[in-house]
C-alpha cells in the first residue's frame, strides 16, 4: 500500500493509567473518562487535531484501552475516517525478538517510528490525551517552522505557586528555551509545558534512538529527550498559549474543569461552533424535564429524564433524576439513575449506577466543621448505591455500598 | 423467515406536502423537523433500518436539498456502505420527470434502481407516519400469505376531516383487504392506510411497466382500487402506537403528545433507537433563574427564561423573562428577553423580539415561517 506524504503526524498519548482518577479510571484509560455532558476528554486533542488540519493522529494505547479502541472506532465522528491518514489506535504489540509493553512516552512514540515513517512527515506532534483545551496546532507549527526550531514545546503561563506541579520552562527574551525542570520544589519561571509538543521530525527521530539504546533511561519524553535535546543545544523554543487549559488527572481537577463549563466567564465555550468539539454521540432523544423538574445553572445532555431538583450540575445523556432527587454541584456520567429523594451534593457518579431511594453521596463544605475532611466524593462505574447508604465527602466508591 | 438482507426499502420524501404546505414550502416532506430533533424520514427510514433492510432508495420530486443534506452519506443511519445504503434518486426518465402524479409514475423513475437492486422484496414507505414500525414482521406477513400487496393499517377513530385525507380499507377476518376508499366522507372507526406497502420486486416491476404503458399513475385509485379482485391484497394490521401527520393541528397534536413518557419509551424504543443527524453541539445550558417543565430540550438550548410543556430543538435560545409555552419552537430559534410564545410554533431561525407576545391556540397555533423576525 503506497501512503500519502503528510506534513505532520499527530501521536496522542492515551495509554496512561490516571491512577489520582481512583475508582473513575479502574476500567477505561485516562482519556476515556466522560467530560462536559457529552465528551470523554480524548474528544479536546482529537477535536483539535481535525480543526488545526492535521488528519493523521496515532492513538497509543496500554492501559485499560477497551472502552478508547471502541470509543475512537473507525474515526468518523471526528472526520477522521480518511482514505490516506485518519486515526490509527496503537497498542504495544509482540516483536520477533518478545513482547514490549510501552516503558514511558518517548519509548511508546519509538516503538511506532515505522507507523510515523511510512507517512513521511516533516513535523510530528506529541500530545497528551488527558487536557482539556481547544488549541490550534496549526498556528503552533508556523511558529515551529518560523523559528526553524527542533522541538517547540506550548507554555501557559500560571500563577507561581502552581508551577511546581508540572515541568517548568525557563525562557530568553526570544522565548528560546534554555533550562528545563521537571516539577520542580523551587521553580525558576511560572511557564509551564502543556504536554503539546511539535518536533522536527528527523531530530526526534534520532533522539528516540539514542534513548532507546540508553540502557539507564526512563525513555520519557519529560526526563530524556527534552534534557538530551537541551544537553545538545538543540534550538528549542516555547510557544505561549494564553487560553483556557486545564489538566484533568486528580478528583478536584476533573470535578473544577466540569463545572468550569458551567461558567460564563471561563473562556473554553463548548457553545462556540467556530472550534467544535466533536464527540461519538448517543443515540437518544431529547432529554425531557418533567413537570416536577427544577433544573437551574446546569448542562443537561440528551436522553436525560429529570423529576427532581438540578443545581450547578452537569448530567451526560441517559440519566434519570426521580422526583424529590436533589443534585447539586455534581458531575453525573451517562445513563446514572438517581432514584426518589436521593441527594448528591459535591460529587462525581461514574456512568451507569444507581443511587438508591433517599440515599446521600457528599455534602456540602459548609456543613463540616473540619474542612481537611471535607472534600468531592466519588461513585465509580457501575455501582449500586442501596437505599438510604450514606457517602461521605472525600468517599471513593468502587463497590456496591 | 425472510431474509432482510433481500429487502429494498423505498421511501417516498414529497407525498403528501399538500396537508402540510407552511412546513413544506421550502422543504420535502421527508426533511420536516419533528419532535425536537429529528426530521419525518427519520422514522421510515430507521424503522427499515432496525429492521436489518440495508439498501434503501429516497424518491424525491422537489425541493430536496435539506433532505440532502439531512441524510449526507447515511452514516448516522448505518447506510454508508460498500454495497447498498443509501441512494437518494432525483427525478429520472422522461421529461417533466419531477412532476409525477402519483405513486406509480414516481417508481417508473426509479425502475433502473429497483431492478438492480436485484431484491426478492420491495417495501415502500411514505415520511408522514410517526411510529417505530418493525418491517421484518411485516415482511413475514407478506411471505407467509403469499400476497402480491400487503398493505399496512391501523384501527383508528377519526373524524370526517382526518377521513377526507386518507385511504381506508376494509380488511375481512383472513385479512384480505376486500375495498378500499379513497379520502371517504366518514368518520368513527375505521381501518386508515399507512402507506407502507411490500410487494415481490419482480411483481412490482412488472407492475410498473404495465401501468406506464396503459398511462395509469395512481397506486392507490389505479391499482389498489381497480384492480383489488386481480390480486391477492392483504391488509397487515399494526397495533402499535402511530400517528399519520396530515394537517398543522395533527403536527402540533403529535409532536405535543409525543412528550408523554410512555409513548416517548415506545417511538423512541432504546433497543431500535430512531436515529438522525449529528449536530456535534454542545449539551443545553440552563442559567440562573430558569424554569423548564413537562417539555423536551434538545442539545445546543441555552434556557434563561421560562418554558413549559414545549418542545425545543437543537440551539434554541429562550431569553430571561422570557415564557414559552405549549410551543414548538425548532433549531436555532431565538425568543428574546420578556417575549412570550404561547401555542405557537416556530419555524428553524425565528426570531421573536424583545417583549413582543405571540399567542395562537391549540385548534389553530400561530405559525411563524423560517427565518421569521416578529
Amino acid at each position: 500500500m503506497n501512503h500519502i506524504k503528510k506534513e505532520c503526524v499527530a501521536m496522542l498519548l492515551a495509554g496512561g493509567q490516571g491512577s489520582r482518577l481512583y475508582a473513575l479510571t479502574q476500567d477505561m484509560a485516562k482519556p476515556a473518562v466522560p467530560f462536559g455532558g457529552k465528551y470523554r476528554i480524548i474528544d479536546f486533542p482529537l477535536s483539535n487535531c481535525v480543526n488545526s488540519g492535521i488528519d493523521t493522529v496515532g492513538v497509543l494505547t496500554q492501559y485499560q484501552p477497551m472502552v478508547l479502541n471502541e470509543y475512537i472506532g473507525n474515526g468518523q465522528p471526528w472526520g477522521l475516517d480518511r482514505a490516506h491518514g485518519g486515526v490509527h489506535v496503537l497498542p504495544p504489540y509482540e516483536t520477533a525478538s518478545g513482547k514490549s509493553w510501552y516503558s514511558g512516552t518517548a519509548n511508546a512514540i519509538y516503538q511506532n517510528i515505522s507507523f510515523i515513517d511510512r507517512y513521511n512527515p516533516d513535523y510530528v506532534a506529541v500530545l497528551s490525551g488527558d487536557h482539556i483545551y481547544k488549541m490550534n496546532y496549526g498556528k503552533m507549527l508556523d511558529f515551529h517552522k518560523q523559528k526553524n526550531a527542533d522541538a517547540t514545546i506550548a507554555v501557559l503561563e500560571v500563577p507561581w505557586e502552581e508551577a511546581s506541579r508540572f515541568g517548568v520552562m525557563s525562557v530568553d527574551e526570544n522565548d528560546t528555551i534554555y533550562e528545563f525542570a521537571e516539577k520542580p520544589a523551587e521553580p525558576k519561571s511560572n511557564l509551564i509545558s502543556m504536554g503539546v509538543y511539535v518536533f522536527t521530525w528527523a531530530k526526534l527521530r534520532r533522539y528516540l534512538i539514542e534513548n532507546e539504546n540508553d540502557e539507564g533511561a526512563t525513555k520519557d519524553f519529560g526526563k530524556n529527550i527534552i534534557p538530551a535535546m537541551m544537553d545538545n543545544n538543540e534550538k528549542m523554543v516555547a510557544y505561549r498559549f494564553d487560553g483556557y487549559w486545564k489538566d484533568v488527572g486528580t478528583i478536584d481537577s476533573l470535578w473544577e474543569a466540569n463545572m468550569d463549563m458551567l461558567d460564563p466567564n471561563v473562556p473554553l465555550d463548548l457553545l462556540d461552533y467556530s472550534w467544535k468539539i466533536y464527540s461519538r454521540n448517543p443515540i437518544m432523544p431529547p432529554h425531557y424535564a418533567g413537570p416536577q423538574s427544577r433544573i437551574e445553572n446546569s448542562m443537561i445532555a440528551e436522553g436525560c429524564e429529570i423529576n427532581g431538583m438540578i443545581d450547578f450540575s452537569v448530567l451526560f445523556a441517559g440519566v434519570t433524576v426521580e422526583e424529590g432527587a436533589i443534585v447539586r454541584d455534581s458531575i453525573i456520567m451517562p445513563n446514572t439513575v438517581i432514584k426518589k429523594g436521593a441527594v448528591i451534593e459535591y460529587a462525581i457518579v461514574g456512568e451507569d449506577c444507581v443511587i438508591g431511594e433517599g440515599a446521600h453521596i457528599g455534602e456540602r463544605p459548609e456543613l463540616i466543621e473540619d474542612k481537611s475532611q471535607w472534600g468531592v466524593a466519588v461513585v465509580g462505574h457501575r455501582v449500586n448505591v442501596s437505599d438510604k447508604a450514606v457517602a461521605p465527602p472525600k468517599a471513593m466508591i468502587s463497590k456496591d455500598i | 423467515m425472510a431474509s432482510m438482507s433481500k429487502v429494498l426499502g423505498l421511501i417516498f420524501a414529497n407525498m403528501h406536502e399538500q396537508t402540510l404546505p407552511e412546513l413544506t414550502k421550502a422543504r420535502a416532506m421527508a426533511s420536516v423537523p419533528f419532535g425536537s430533533k429529528y426530521r419525518l424520514i427519520d422514522f421510515p427510514l430507521s424503522a427499515m433500518v432496525n429492521s436489518g433492510i440495508t439498501r434503501v432508495g429516497i424518491i424525491t420530486k422537489q425541493n430536496y436539498y435539506s433532505l440532502m443534506n439531512h441524510l449526507g452519506m447515511g452514516s448516522e443511519w448505518d447506510l454508508a456502505r460498500k454495497t447498498g445504503g443509501l441512494h437518494i434518486l432525483p427525478p429520472y426518465g422522461r421529461e417533466n420527470a419531477g412532476m409525477y402524479r402519483g405513486r406509480l409514475e414516481a417508481l417508473a423513475g426509479a425502475a433502473q434502481f429497483i431492478h438492480e437492486s436485484n431484491a426478492e422484496y420491495v417495501v415502500m414507505a411514505d415520511s408522514n407516519v410517526v411510529a417505530n414500525i418493525d418491517m421484518r414482521s411485516i415482511v413475514d406477513f407478506h411471505e407467509k400469505n403469499e400476497a402480491d400487496i400487503t398493505c399496512v393499517y391501523g384501527k383508528v377513530v377519526y373524524p370526517t376531516e382526518r377521513a377526507l385525507m386518507q385511504t381506508i380499507l376494509c380488511v375481512d377476518e383472513n385479512d384480505t383487504v376486500y375495498d378500499v376508499l379513497a379520502r371517504p366522507a366518514m368518520s368513527g372507526e375505521m381501518n386508515v392506510a399507512l402507506n407502507i406497502y411490500v410487494m415481490r420486486r419482480k411483481f412490482l416491476e412488472d407492475l410498473i411497466r404495465e401501468s406506464e404503458c396503459r398511462s395509469l399513475y395512481s397506486f392507490e385509485t389505479d391499482i389498489l382500487q381497480h384492480k383489488l379482485h386481480d390480486f391477492k391484497v392483504m391488509g397487515y394490521k399494526y397495533d402499535k402506537y402511530f400517528e399519520i401527520i396530515d394537517s398543522m393541528k395533527t403536527y402540533y397534536k403529535v409532536t405535543m403528545e409525543i412528550k408523554n413518557r410512555d409513548i416517548s419509551r415506545e417511538v423512541f424504543s432504546m433497543d431500535t433507537p430512531i436515529y438522525t443527524k449529528v449536530r456535534d453541539i454542545a449539551p443545553a445550558k440552563y442559567g440562573i433563574d430558569c424554569s423548564v417543565k413537562s417539555s423536551l430540550v434538545a442539545d445546543g438550548c441555552i434556557i434563561d427564561g421560562v418554558v413549559e410543556n414545549s418542545v425545543l430543538f437543537r440551539g434554541v435560545k429562550v431569553g430571561k423573562g422570557a415564557v414559552v409555552k405549549d410551543s414548538i419552537v425548532m433549531q436555532n430559534a431565538v425568543i428574546e428577553e420578556k417575549a412570550s410564545f404561547i401555542n405557537a410554533i416556530a419555524d428553524k431561525e425565528v426570531t421573536i423580539s424583545k417583549n413582543r407576545t405571540i399567542t395562537g391556540s391549540a385548534d389553530f397555533p400561530v405559525y411563524i415561517s423560517k427565518g421569521g423576525v416578529v
